[in-house]
């Protein structure tokens, strides 16, 4: 050959500049891959490399590797790359994404890998619509580890976990992938290829473009089966491998699209991400900036009386009973003490019984648990049996009922009894029974300033006619208990 | 090259070093000019060469390969494209006529 | 400064957006589950990312690509999901990947209940994934220091490439305090190492792997030192009235708040008592106790567990002094009566009871009519 028609060639198909020029997974021969002589991992890897190359994509670019023989993408990728752990991709990649909007994440996973083990996580990737590509390699085998059984397996296919054969009675049957994540309303783009002869490889090369070009575009979600041979492990010649992906395989995996939205989609348009607020514009969003909160009521606050109000209020759930705690402890806060608020959480929220812990305390607060108060609210019956022998000695009982039973009764306990819930259905609804008896609770622990305590409500009760009523019944509450001091001097 | 024949649309290098002898080029190639060599490369593979003429520059043995570069397709150029000729060119009519 | 009144896990996440985190992947479970809303509300008000994963094994994996790609990040869970997590966090802690995780733990194994426990010690503080790691814990008694220790979480985290737990309890988590948070919030930066989609950030490479062997031993020993220095720097712990004890009660999370109760009406009653409280679990404060067992006679640990910090304890006196153990489980609280009836009985063996008022337990107490 002359040297005048040699300069007449130009590359036409070379090795890719996605690739490294050396491969340092091995020692020695850095020019070649780690995969076995006709693997199809290597192919896909060539196609996979030339789109990065023709794309243009290289530097935004994010490989997410598998756990199996496609585990040392990153090798062989000069990409970004990270390795997930064994079906795992499709989580690291949906939050790669979503963390780089900006970059091409690449999820690259084995049959073992995405239908076995990963199976939830390449599930729900495709559900959400993660705007990843993620190309799937289904060789029937658990090929890294030996020739295990995948969920893949062809039925009769030997494997070293199937040494009969793949039985449909013992581990069900072949899973499709595609057809399973067509289904699902999100994917853009699903299509099974293969790599048995020209013709299929030449179309796999076309739709891993396509689902590369997807994420390019903006769109969602594209995933592209790749049937592929593994020689080693189905103990034959590579060419008699390939034709195995072509006579066996495709008759159990149909090649071809089962799901093609790209059209739609991008006539749909891209939604514009929101603009981020700037840092000092956080502490407001987060409502904790110093300058919206309140001035408080601390001056106000009864001087020079010791405060250690330790307070239990128990009741059915739907009572009220954690919102009286709250305001309570709101008001304390307004008012300048340390306070702390408890609930009995859970379960109790929807049914049964529920009762928190609320103190209150010019000093800090040790325990938040209130074992023994000096103060029990008991919305009804079995709550104040459940904790009035817990109430200290010189503390006060408040009993929604219309008098104290006689057995609960005991030396050095205060008590007062009201039908608080009949009282609230007269102002107006029988669920502000909770704020009358915090009217009543305000008015016998006379420390905290009125002030305070309408603060408080303000800021935990939000609708307007709510508001009304339970001013109204606080009021109430502090009145039937100066009614009750009348009574007793004039009895 | 005979003179006055027309020349192949393509050319092919394959890297001894970097083929790993599978054969899914030999039967990939449509135009049937790429066989298995006889000798064995130092890694003990015996690996495919090239005819070292026939071959159209289509690209499936490139695509079908799974090494990254064992093999390069190089495809004739017109007069005009001769401009854009490249070094790596040269070396592959080198490796193909061994 | 101003305070307001708000729950530990609402302040979670409130403090981790105000020092940079701009992600939330994560499973719902009580008594956890604030977490989830409160980012869900506020993540993408602020910028962030939200997203409800399908388990906390993908939750895991999720912080794993947020914190790959350089993104300051957090999830949250109780012990069930805490025990899913376990795979990625090894994995996370191999990669040398910063992350926040909050553990609010609950009651049992298995299904257990959700009352407050603190039987995840183990799992968390120990590591109970595969390999040789380790992750540095926090442990939260106020609302204050859940949100003041997820900020110092995310810090370390960052500071020693590893993920970082805050193990706080059901109370911890759902109960409200006044809370101050710092005003000016924390930029998110890029981290040299992350893999970013970008031209700089391409041959940067996250992963666990590494088949040789001498390669993979060094890596080993360079998280061994990793550990080793935030031993030194980052272990802290809170005393309380330890200086003359007699008997130092050690207790973390909620149980540091009982054990403050409980030294306050021991010490009215004239026994000298006082509180050592981890604040770090892993480091655990090792030197602190060390430095106590000079001078008080005894230890006595308290937990909501069948005995799991009472081990690190152990070690870190070596047989140096006694180490007695009082717990409840199940969702059960050692009461304060109960702890400082316990305390008494123990001073009264050592001999130290001499004049101090015996207390009355919780049981006489409750059945006083």
């Amino acid at each position: 050959m002359s040297n005048e028609t040699v300069q007449d060639y130009v590359v036409a198909h070379g090795r890719a500049k996605s690739f490294y020029e050396r491969f340092e997974r091995k020692d020695e021969l850095q020019h070649q891959t780690h995969f076995c002589p006709g693997c199809g991992h290597g192919t896909v890897h060539k196609m996979l490399a030339r789109v990065i190359d023709e794309l243009g994509i290289q530097d935004r670019t994010i490989l997410v590797g598998p756990v199996g023989c496609g585990v040392f993408t990153y090798y062989y990728f000069d990409v970004g790359n990270i390795s997930a752990a064994h079906g795992r991709a499709p989580a690291v990649a949906t939050a790669v994404k979503r963390s780089r909007p900006g970059s091409i994440v690449i999820g690259y996973q084995g049959d073992g890998d995405l239908s076995a083990i990963g199976s939830a996580e390449i599930l729900h990737a495709a559900n959400r619509g993660e705007h990843v590509s993620l190309i799937f390699i289904n060789n029937a085998v658990y090929s890294m580890t030996g020739g295990q059984a995948a969920p893949t397996t062809l039925l009769g296919q030997k494997t070293t976990t199937t040494p009969f054969g793949r039985s449909a009675a013992n581990e069900g049957y072949p899973m499709h992938v595609c057809e399973l994540l067509a289904t699902l309303d999100a994917p853009v783009y699903i299509e099974r290829v293969g790599l048995g002869d020209n013709r299929q490889a030449m179309q796999a090369s076309r739709a891993i473009r396509r689902a590369i070009e997807n994420q390019v575009n903006g769109l969602g979600f594209s995933l592209i089966e790749v049937l592929a041979p593994c020689p080693t492990i189905w103990k034959k010649t590579p060419v008699e491998a390939q034709r195995w992906v072509r006579d066996e395989m495709e008759k159990v995996y149909p090649l071809g699209v089962y799901c093609d939205r790209t059209k739609a989609r991008m006539e749909a348009g891209l939604t514009q991400p929101a603009v981020a607020p700037t840092l000092d514009q956080l502490p407001g969003i987060l409502g904790v900036a110093e300058a919206d909160l309140p001035e408080g009521n601390a001056a106000a606050l009864v001087a020079d009386k010791p405060v250690d109000l330790q307070v239990r209020v128990a009741g059915f759930g739907g009572q009220g009973v954690l919102l009286l705690g709250e305001v309570l402890a709101e008001a304390g806060l307004d008012a300048g003490l340390d306070v702390s608020w408890l609930p009995s959480y859970g379960p109790e929220m929807r049914s049964g019984t529920s009762n928190c812990h609320v103190r209150l305390s010019r000093k800090p607060i040790d325990s938040p648990l209130v074992a023994a108060p000096n103060l029990l609210v008991a919305m009804n019956e079995p709550s104040l049996r459940k904790f009035d022998r817990a109430v200290r000695d010189g503390g006060w009982v408040i009993y929604d009922g219309d008098e104290f039973p006689a057995d609960c009764v005991r030396e050095g306990l205060h008590t007062f009894a009201a039908p608080f819930t009949r009282i609230a259905d007269e102002l107006g609804n029988k669920r502000a029974a909770n704020m009358v008896m915090l009217g009543s609770l305000l008015e016998i622990a006379s420390v905290l300033p009125e002030a305070s305590v309408a603060a408080a409500l303000h800021r935990m009760v939000k609708n307007p006619r709510w508001m009304e009523l339970d001013e109204r019944a606080i009021a109430r509450g502090r009145e039937l208990y100066r009614a009750s001091l009348k009574e007793m001097v004039s009895a | 090259m005979a003179e006055g024949k027309k020349p192949d649309r393509g050319q092919l290098r394959i890297d001894e070093a970097e083929c790993k002898g599978c054969g899914l080029c030999i039967e990939a190639c449509p135009a049937k000019v790429i066989a298995m060599g006889e000798g064995l490369n130092h890694y003990g593979y015996r690996t495919a060469v090239y005819a070292g003429a026939g071959c159209t520059g289509c690209g499936i043995c490139f695509m079908i390969c799974p090494e990254p570069g064992a093999i390069t397709v190089y495809r004739l150029v017109s007069a005009a494209g001769a401009a854009t000729t490249t070094d790596s060119a040269k070396g592959a009519t080198a490796c193909a006529s061994n | 400064m101003r305070k307001q009144l708000m729950k530990g896990n609402e302040a979670i996440v409130k403090s981790a957006i105000l020092a940079g985190c701009r992600a939330f992947y994560g499973y719902p479970i009580t008594p956890a589950s604030e977490i989830a809303e409160a980012a869900a509300l506020y993540m993408p008000q602020t910028g962030g990312v939200y997203v409800q994963a399908e388990s906390e094994v993908a939750s895991i994996n999720m912080l794993y690509g947020a914190a790959s790609a350089g993104v300051r990040a957090m999830t949250a869970s109780s012990g069930p999901g805490i025990s899913l997590m376990q795979e990625g966090i090894s994995y996370m802690a191999g990669a040398e990947l910063p992350c926040v995780i909050a553990d609010i733990m609950r009651g049992g194994p298995g299904l257990g209940n959700i009352g407050a426990e603190q039987g995840d010690y183990h799992q968390v503080v120990k590591g109970g994934g595969h390999g040789n790691y380790r992750t540095i814990v926090l442990a939260p008694h106020s609302v204050q220091e859940m949100a003041d220790l997820t900020s110092l979480a995310f810090d370390l985290a960052d500071r020693y490439r590893n993920p970082v737990v805050v193990l706080a309890d059901g109370f911890i988590g759902q109960m409200m305090e006044p809370v101050e948070f710092p005003q000016a919030a924390t930029a998110p930066h890029l981290p040299p190492w992350a893999v970013a989609g970008t031209a700089a950030s391409r041959r940067n490479l996250i992963t666990s792997l590494e088949l040789d062997f001498d390669r993979m031993e060094k890596l080993q020993l360079k998280l061994e030192a990793k550990y080793k220095a935030a031993a030194e720097r980052e272990t802290r712990a809170e005393e309380w009235q330890t200086a003359d004890a007699d008997i130092v009660l050690v207790g973390y999370g909620i149980m540091g708040r009982i054990l403050k109760a409980v030294t306050t009406e021991a010490r009215a009653a004239g026994l000298k008592v006082g509180v050592l409280r981890p604040i770090t679990l892993y480091p655990f404060p090792e030197a602190a106790l060390q430095r106590l067992a000079k001078t008080a006679r005894l230890f006595a640990v308290v937990e909501m567990s069948n005995g799991q910090m009472v081990e690190d304890v152990k070690l870190a006196l070596n047989g140096s002094r006694p180490v007695e153990f009082y717990s409840r489980v199940g969702g059960n609280v050692p009461s304060q009566a109960e702890v400082l009836k316990f305390v008494y009985e123990l001073a009264r063996r050592e001999g130290l009871a001499k004049g101090a008022a015996r207390p009355v337990a919780e049981e006489e107490r409750m059945a006083h009519v």
